[in-house]
């Protein structure tokens, strides 16, 4: 069977789960051999063997965290070479896309970017994505080269399918452009203790309605009765309510939960870009012309500082 | 020295008007009111204070597109710019992310150029990755996705916040530089500015002019194949309740019936 080469996202070696995810997609169109790069590379081998990867090709290097993309891009060539895949998948980070088409631009192929759903097709991969904010759905594959396709968190259930997973160690000469861009400093983000923004099953945004970085309290109090992640619209960020990390939307983060509830957001198309495919979505707004009611499954046209404390609650008492 | 910035622009059908593909499954740009990409006007506006801060430079604008991709390379000379370059051939319709960073890369190596500057995505295609493509195939550092920005002593340093950290960047020119919706409020063209913009001088160049072979470009060199696109269907009509007093409950009633509690 055709091998599928996965790049591997993973913090010191704790893989994330969008990756597990690319495992499950990449079982459907072939092998899949995992690739996982700088510190803890090695230990990413027992969850993605769980996972389904065959193989885990490891390199760790300083350069990887020095100098921006390019030593990924040359490190994911040499994977490529070593294995000839007939399809390679790389999670739809901002810089997973970048290293994704650097790569595919270097051997000759065409890329896909922000695939939403992947199957086997008679001539390669087709690749679904969702465009012009999601108002959209198209099928697409790459006809030159070797598909290269990078793919969007919650694509797809993360499966169990125990495979051998043994762990080769990958040779890696850089190029001489690998050290073109220094990281000269990192600031690493801090952990709010709640869900990853794109991973989670339930997002709780706040919007202009919120009417101050103070009274996100109350967005995060129905956000950690729910366990979910927290996110904004752009008009509570640049107000400096919330931080940009949480912003949703065309700039900002795209998510795809199993729920969605938005407070006082208006749903401007931009807003839509990035949560439309949320499967069930629910909005607190007190203008009922709100045009973020066009997409809702439940919706209450009334003051989110009356109706969230009051779900809060709710929640808390019925899970007791 | 002068610092001979390019910045590309892209012309984008408007997001905020009914978006559609055309019969071969391209982006419609024909029927459909089009624009400078709002993302592209932050690039603009990075170019042009990098300039204010440089003894001598001059920022050209480049857009690969239609005819009406004039409009936003006057926007952009409007706002400040010193001169444009429009490519446009018949034949560059349909071309990919992997052709536009071809045309892209050999017309600023054509202009001559220390620095590109390119906006975080286009709105219409999202993709996000022209910019590495263009350092890529230009040999040069790319330090993309930038929320500040600085040229100093033929050296760049800027921002880029990550999904997990922070970090700051450096390259020496010449390099690539793309910067996002954080790097500050792009603004408007002054009277003054949108006059003067119609002295500026717009180049046209064509294929032939960048010795690009018309099958490396277009729908027919492209590297992917849209093979359909369908309209999502509308959402169905959701519950919609006014609160009464009674909202939170009837939210967690529904959310309780979902599953979700
Ligand atoms: C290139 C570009 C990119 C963009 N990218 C993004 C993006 O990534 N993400 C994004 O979100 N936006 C983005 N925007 C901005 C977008 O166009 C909107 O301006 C923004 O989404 C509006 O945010 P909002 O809904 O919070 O604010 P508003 O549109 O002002 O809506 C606030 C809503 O809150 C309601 N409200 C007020 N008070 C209350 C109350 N007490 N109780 C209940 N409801 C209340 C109001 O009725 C209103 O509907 C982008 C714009 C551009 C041009
Ligand atoms: N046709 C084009 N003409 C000029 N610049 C472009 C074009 N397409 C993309 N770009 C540049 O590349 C950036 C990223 O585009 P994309 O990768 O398509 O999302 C844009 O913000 C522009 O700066």
């Amino acid at each position: 069977m055709a091998e599928v080469l996965v790049y591997v996202d993973h913090v010191d070696g704790a893989v994330r789960k969008p990756t597990l995810e690319l495992l499950t997609l990449a079982r459907r169109i072939g092998e899949p051999v995992a690739v996982a790069l700088g510190g803890g590379a090695a230990d990413t081998a027992a969850a993605l063997a769980e996972h389904g990867a065959v193989k885990v090709l490891t390199h760790e290097a300083a350069e990887y965290a020095d100098y921006l993309v390019v030593p990924k891009v040359d490190a994911l060539q040499a994977a490529y070479e070593a294995v000839s895949p007939s399809a390679v998948l790389v999670p739809s980070s901002a810089e997973g896309k970048e290293i994704a088409a650097r790569l595919a631009l270097r051997i000759g192929s065409g890329i896909i970017t922000d695939a939403v759903d992947l199957e086997a097709g008679e001539e390669g991969p087709v690749a679904t994505q969702s465009v012009f904010a999601a108002s959209f759905t198209t099928k697409s594959r790459v006809a030159k080269g070797t598909p290269v396709i990078t793919v969007k968190p919650n694509s797809a259930a993360v499966e169990a399918a125990p495979a051998a997973g043994a762990v080769e160690a990958l040779a890696v000469s850089f190029s001489d452009k690998a050290t073109g861009t220094k990281v000269t400093g990192r600031t690493p983000r801090e952990s709010t203790g709640r869900p990853e923004l794109t991973e989670a099953a339930i997002v709780v945004s706040g919007g202009r309605g919120v009417n101050g970085a103070e009274n996100f309290a109350i967005i995060e109090a129905l956000a950690d009765s729910l366990g979910a992640a927290v996110g904004a619209s752009r008009a509570a960020v640049d107000a400096g309510w919330y931080p940009h990390s949480n912003q949703v939307g065309q700039t900002g983060k795209s998510v795809s939960p199993q729920l969605y509830i938005a407070s006082g957001i208006s749903g401007a198309i931009q807003h839509r870009a990035g949560m439309q495919t949320s499967k069930t979505i629910v909005a607190i707004n007190k203008d009922a012309e709100a045009p973020i009611f066009d997409l809702v499954d439940y919706g209450i046209v009334g003051d989110l500082f009356d109706v969230v404390p009051a779900l809060t609650e709710e929640v808390k008492s019925r899970k007791g | 020295m002068s610092l001979r910035i390019v910045v590309t622009v892209k012309y984008v059908p408007d997001a905020t008007g009914d978006r559609h593909f055309a019969d071969d499954l391209t982006v419609d740009r024909d029927d459909v009111d089009g624009l400078l990409s709002e993302l592209d006007e932050y690039a603009v506006e990075q170019a042009l204070q990098i300039a204010e801060d440089a003894d001598d430079a001059e920022i050209t604008v480049l857009t690969i597109g239609p005819e009406d991709a004039k409009d936003a390379l006057r926007k952009a000379l409007s706002m400040g710019a010193d001169k444009a370059i429009h490519v446009e051939d018949d034949d560059l319709h349909g071309t990919d992310a992997i052709g536009t960073s071809l045309v892209l890369a050999k017309a600023v190596e054509k202009a001559g150029y220390d620095l590109v500057i390119s906006g975080m995505a286009s709105t219409d295609g999202t993709m996000g990755v022209v910019p590495a493509l263009v350092a890529e195939r230009l040999g040069v550092p790319q330090v993309t996705l930038l929320s500040e920005v600085s040229v100093e002593d033929g050296v760049v340093k800027g921002r880029r916040d990550g999904d997990a950290a922070s970090e700051q960047l450096e390259a020496s020119l010449p390099a690539v530089v793309s910067v996002t919706d954080q790097s500050g409020e792009a603004r408007y063209p002054s009277f003054k500015g949108i006059m003067a913009a119609k002295k500026k001088p717009v180049e046209s160049w064509d294929l032939e002019d960048l010795d690009i072979e018309a099958e490396e470009v277009g729908l027919e060199g492209a590297y992917t194949v849209v093979d359909s696109a369908t309209e999502r269907p509308a959402r169905t009509a959701g519950t919609i309740v006014k609160d009464e007093g009674e909202g939170g409950k009837q939210l967690a009633e529904f959310l309780a019936g979902q599953k979700f509690i």
